[in-house]
């Protein structure tokens, strides 16, 4: 099916593939016969020979073979003479027919399956192996065989590895090769196998590796094997705790819905109707067991034994790099608290990967309870007006002082020495694709390195100078080029609270909330959530995001801003369903209801629990509607919006905006407009 | 150089190859045996181009289901024996034209979830060659039967983040080389299950988006290999569910598979002039579906059926 020229046939050749035809449809209905009616004597099986030798593919032939050994092997003593005759045969059939087609599935599975009953030395495996390497050092079939025949005779990872090295050393040009020794080299390394220390062969291996891509920078053949490198060299096994809110040294305000009055401008003001805050812990990687007998909190909020534990986004995982508890606390019984988290108090939290968080971290936060004055306005949430200057000296932004993430202890000094000499040797190569984005990644690694408060930042313009070279250099990957700028952009305007502060206001009207403007940056991408925990007003607006992925961390977030930007459907924005505080959401002059592919539906989790879709009063009176509206209904009926501004989209209209309101019943500002009957 | 879609030459390419006059080139009777994944193909490219009335559904049902065996599998052609890839091709051409109620469903299932083996991977027959097609096969075809609850899902899903590779993408079996094939079924498999969460997209989405030729605008396999049409699935399906499409330049690929096209006899190939068949013909087709062409329907990037199928199945109980 693959690779044949495309050639208009002869009359004479159409005449000669007939009769091969003919003379195959006889093999095949005489094979039929024999396989339905059992029939295994000489005879038939030479038969089925003579078809796989034509047709490998002709899977049915193989299932009869195998059933025709395992008759044969019944009839005959059991004799090792005798039974090796008959295994050889197959294995010969295999071999011939891997001359035929050497990607046969097959062909394969069926030395597999006659191995397996124990024949054949592990020679005459690896002299095949070596043949059809030789005819295609990239044939998987090949290389997935050789495992199964090094797992069968317990040949070692060192010798196998030594295997990869003599391939790459005859040609680098060999991505199966690069693979199979970073699956090798990786067991090795978990094992702390004899001389394989990571602070010694991860250098080696960049040493190795630069051949395949100094030599010829367009062959991919060691991209993928140098990141993975710097994967290993840049990341701690151990868990760490990046980032929490209420940050360790802060104050926050807590009351109830409503106003307070002359409310305060240094610090956070959290207001829940529910009587609860959100205490968030953002781990560097994806942990498990996180619970109330692993995480301690102790303080004098009443009611907060016994704590449930989420991850977030996800549910139905155990892992999650964020997860969030919620503190109850009671209004009308003003105090002030210290509280007291212990994260790591008992041995349980493990990372996906298996590694323990071990080192117990403690930090400590000041919860002053208010009562409020006045209900609540209904008043429309503006995005212009009603804006103060962040004040420099607000405390909130100890926040970003995030957690040291490595230390001493993680043999920092190998991990520095080997990134410096990578950028120093990528920094010499010609403007190449791969020199330009490796450098970039190699800046970024080194700026996540430096712990000195004074250098931190530095990177940046170099790294952006970069990015906007390769999307001009490699113009086909313009949008994955794009969206690594605009994460280290964030990552820049998050180095500093000098630089943050420059985004940050407050919002008069709602007690002074904590207001960010990222508007009008051409981001493609969100990033640096971890540092952005304390924030409750989001101004995202203008700029080129197709997805709120990464948001669903900010559970302090009540308003959020996402007019004039790429988002093609509701299911784009299904990690806002988290993001319980969220009352005010602008996805106004978006491309919502414009495209007929959906690239969020999958990412979606709402998708898989359809069997509710359609249970409640909406779905009952409206079933075409929530079918046809399938991702803004599960979005929005999570959510308590106030404020929810649609216009501008495909997707608005009157049938739209009426469902809306059935699906949200307290919503109050519809487009700008009051909706009447709250 | 082609500019458009020529759906009426595919159209017709299609029908003749169904009909019984092409039965007989040797090209032919040496497929014989996938029949059940060719009906597939070309009705899955029929029905995307709006033209699933051009067949007779009464005989294609009917052929179908004599290839069931008393297993409950499908065969790839009548008299062969039962296999999960032409049980899935099965399942998915009587939901094509809404017959999954011809099924007992029970016995289908059955012999699906008897398949999966105590590691959570699954077997393609009782042969029990192990890969994670077969994976795929089991969670797509089960979820159209609604029979997921049959198989420890748990498991299955595990397995399959075990063939995750250090480059992000999938192989057929732990430590096998990342390939795109086997991506779309891991990440299908990942995709209809709900757990995405468990693939590193941005790693991934790296790895598939440097799968585009810049020369010729196609689509490869793996790195160091040539640009072939059916990529534009595997890949772009693939990108799709994890949403990086974004990462690759869509209107060179559309160009690859127009210029991959038999303007005169109907049909796509691999690579620009090399020979057409039906595999190349519904992958391009499927691709140009994901890249919204005009006139072709849109098709589901995980359960590969065209999505108003996918959402009468899945919006209904």
């Amino acid at each position: 099916m693959h690779g044949r020229p495309r050639n208009a046939s002869k009359p004479e050749e159409e005449a000669a593939s007939a009769a091969k035809a003919v003379q195959l449809r006889s093999l095949q209905s005489q094979f039929m016969t024999n396989h339905h009616d059992k029939i295994y004597t000489n005879e038939a099986i030479e038969l089925s020979t003579k078809l796989l030798e034509i047709n490998p593919e002709a899977y049915t032939a193989w299932n009869y073979r195998k059933l025709a050994v395992e008759d044969r092997l019944a009839r005959i003593e059991p004799d090792p003479n005798l039974v090796s005759a008959i295994l050889d045969e197959e294995l010969r059939v295999v071999e011939s027919a891997l001359r035929q087609n050497f990607k046969s599935y097959g062909a394969w599975h069926h030395r597999k399956w006659v191995l397996s009953k124990g024949h054949s030395s592990v020679g005459n495996e690896l002299r095949l192996l070596e043949k059809f390497q030789k005819l295609d050092s990239r044939n998987f079939h090949a290389w997935n065989y050789r495992r199964f025949v090094v797992e069968l005779t317990n040949r070692s990872e060192q010798d196998e590895l030594q295997y990869t090295d003599d391939m790459i050393n005859n040609n680098f040009s060999n991505y199966s090769a690069w693979h199979n020794r970073s699956v090798l080299l990786s067991s090795l390394l978990a094992q702390n196998a004899d001389g394989f220390m990571p602070n010694i062969k991860i250098p080696e291996e960049y040493d190795f590796v630069h051949s395949a891509i100094f030599t010829e920078p367009d062959d991919q053949s060691g991209w993928f094997y140098h990141l993975w490198l710097l994967d290993q060299t840049l990341n701690v096994e151990t868990p760490l705790l990046t980032s929490s809110w209420p940050s360790h040294g802060s104050s926050i305000i807590l009351s109830g819905a409503g106003c307070l009055s002359g409310s305060s401008s240094m610090f956070t003001t959290f207001c829940s109707e529910s009587g609860s805050f959100p205490l968030i812990l953002y781990f560097d990687q994806a942990v498990g067991g996180v619970s109330s007998s692993t995480v301690t909190i102790d303080s004098e909020l009443k009611g907060n034994e016994g704590l449930v534990w989420e991850p977030i986004p996800n549910k139905n995982s155990q892992v999650s790099c964020v997860w969030v508890a919620r503190l109850k606390y009671v209004s009308s019984d003003p105090c002030e608290y210290k509280v007291k988290i212990r994260v790591g108090n008992s041995p349980g939290i493990v990372s996906s990967r298996g590694y323990n968080f071990n080192a117990p971290y403690e930090f400590v936060f000041t919860a002053h309870v208010h009562d409020t004055v006045e209900d609540s306005q209904e008043g429309i949430v503006s995005w212009t007006d009603g804006f103060d200057i962040w004040d420099a000296k607000s405390k909130d932004l100890n926040s970003l002082v995030t957690l040291d993430r490595l230390n001493a202890e993680m043999d920092f000094k190998w991990r520095q020495e080997a990134i410096d000499s990578e950028v120093e040797c990528f920094g010499i190569l010609p403007d190449s694709k791969i020199g330009k984005l490796t450098l970039a990644r190699l800046l970024m690694a080194r700026e996540a390195m430096v712990s000195d408060d004074a250098v931190k930042g530095v990177h940046y313009e170099e790294i952006l100078q970069l990015y906007n070279d390769l999307m001009a250099l490699d113009s086909s990957h313009y949008q994955y080029y794009k969206d690594e700028h605009s994460k280290a952009f964030l990552h820049k305007v998050t180095s500093s609270s000098e630089s943050l502060s420059r985004h940050l206001l407050r919002y008069r009207d709602m007690n002074n909330l904590v207001c960010l403007r990222l508007n009008n940056l051409s981001l493609s991408r969100i990033a640096s959530v971890e540092k952005l925990l304390f924030v409750q007003m989001l101004d995202l607006s203008h700029n080129e995001l197709h997805s709120t992925e990464g948001l669903e961390a900010m559970q302090l977030l009540s308003c959020l801003n996402l007019s004039h930007n790429r988002i093609r459907s509701f299911s784009a924005l299904d990690s806002l369903r988290h993001v319980k505080q969220l009352k005010v959401l602008d996805v106004s002059h978006n491309h919502i209801g414009k495209h007929s592919v959906d690239t969020t539906r999958y990412l979606c989790s709402s998708l898989l629990s359809n069997s509710e879709l359609g249970q409640d009063d909406v779905g009952k009176q409206n079933p075409g509607l929530v079918t046809k509206y399938w991702d803004a209904y599960c979005v929005l009926r999570d959510l308590n919006l106030k404020q929810l501004d649609i216009a501008g989209n495909e997707i608005a209209g009157e049938e739209f905006s009426s469902f809306v309101l059935q699906v949200v019943p307290k919503l109050v500002w519809l487009d700008g407009q009051k909706k009447l009957g709250n | 150089m082609a500019d458009k879609l020529v759906a009426d030459k595919h159209l017709r390419y299609i029908l003749n190859l169904m009909a019984e006059k092409k039965k007989e080139s040797f090209e032919s009777v040496v497929m014989d045996h996938l029949r059940m994944n060719g009906a597939y193909w070309g009705l899955t490219t029929l029905s995307l181009l709006d033209k699933l009335g051009s067949v007779s559904e009464d005989e294609v049902v009917s052929w179908v289901m004599t290839c069931q065996h008393e297993s409950g599998g499908f065969a790839g052609n009548t008299g062969h024996d039962p296999h999960v890839l032409y049980t899935l091709s099965a399942v998915q051409i009587l939901a094509l034209f809404d017959k999954l109620n011809i099924l007992d469903v029970e016995k289908v299932s059955n012999y699906i979830a008897g398949l999966q083996n105590e590691d959570g991977s699954f077997s393609g027959d009782i042969w029990g060659e192990v890969d994670t097609r077969f994976s795929y096969i089991a969670i797509c075809c089960l979820s159209i039967l609604k029979c997921l609850d049959k198989i420890n899902v748990k498991k299955a899903v595990d397995y399959i983040v075990s063939c995750k590779n250090l480059d992000g993408g999938f192989g057929c079996s732990p430590g096998a080389e990342s390939h795109a094939g086997q991506i779309f079924c891991c990440v299908g498999a990942l995709a209809i299950t709900g757990n995405l969460h468990r693939v590193d997209k941005d790693l991934l989405g790296w790895w598939l988006c440097e799968r585009q030729d810049y020369e010729s605008g196609g689509l490869n396999g793996r790195p160091e290999k040539l640009p072939d049409v059916c990529y534009s699935w595997w890949v772009l399906s693939s990108l799709i569910m994890i949403d990086r499409v974004h990462w690759i330049e869509k209107a060179k690929l559309v160009k690859f598979i127009l210029d991959s096209q038999d303007m005169d006899n109907g049909g796509i190939s691999d690579r620009p002039s090399y020979t057409v068949d039906i595999f190349h013909t519904y992958f391009g087709v499927a691709g140009l579906s994901l890249l919204e062409y005009p006139g072709v329907k849109t098709i589901d990037p995980a359960y590969a059926l065209p999505v108003h199928v996918i959402n009468r199945i899945l919006f209904t109980k």
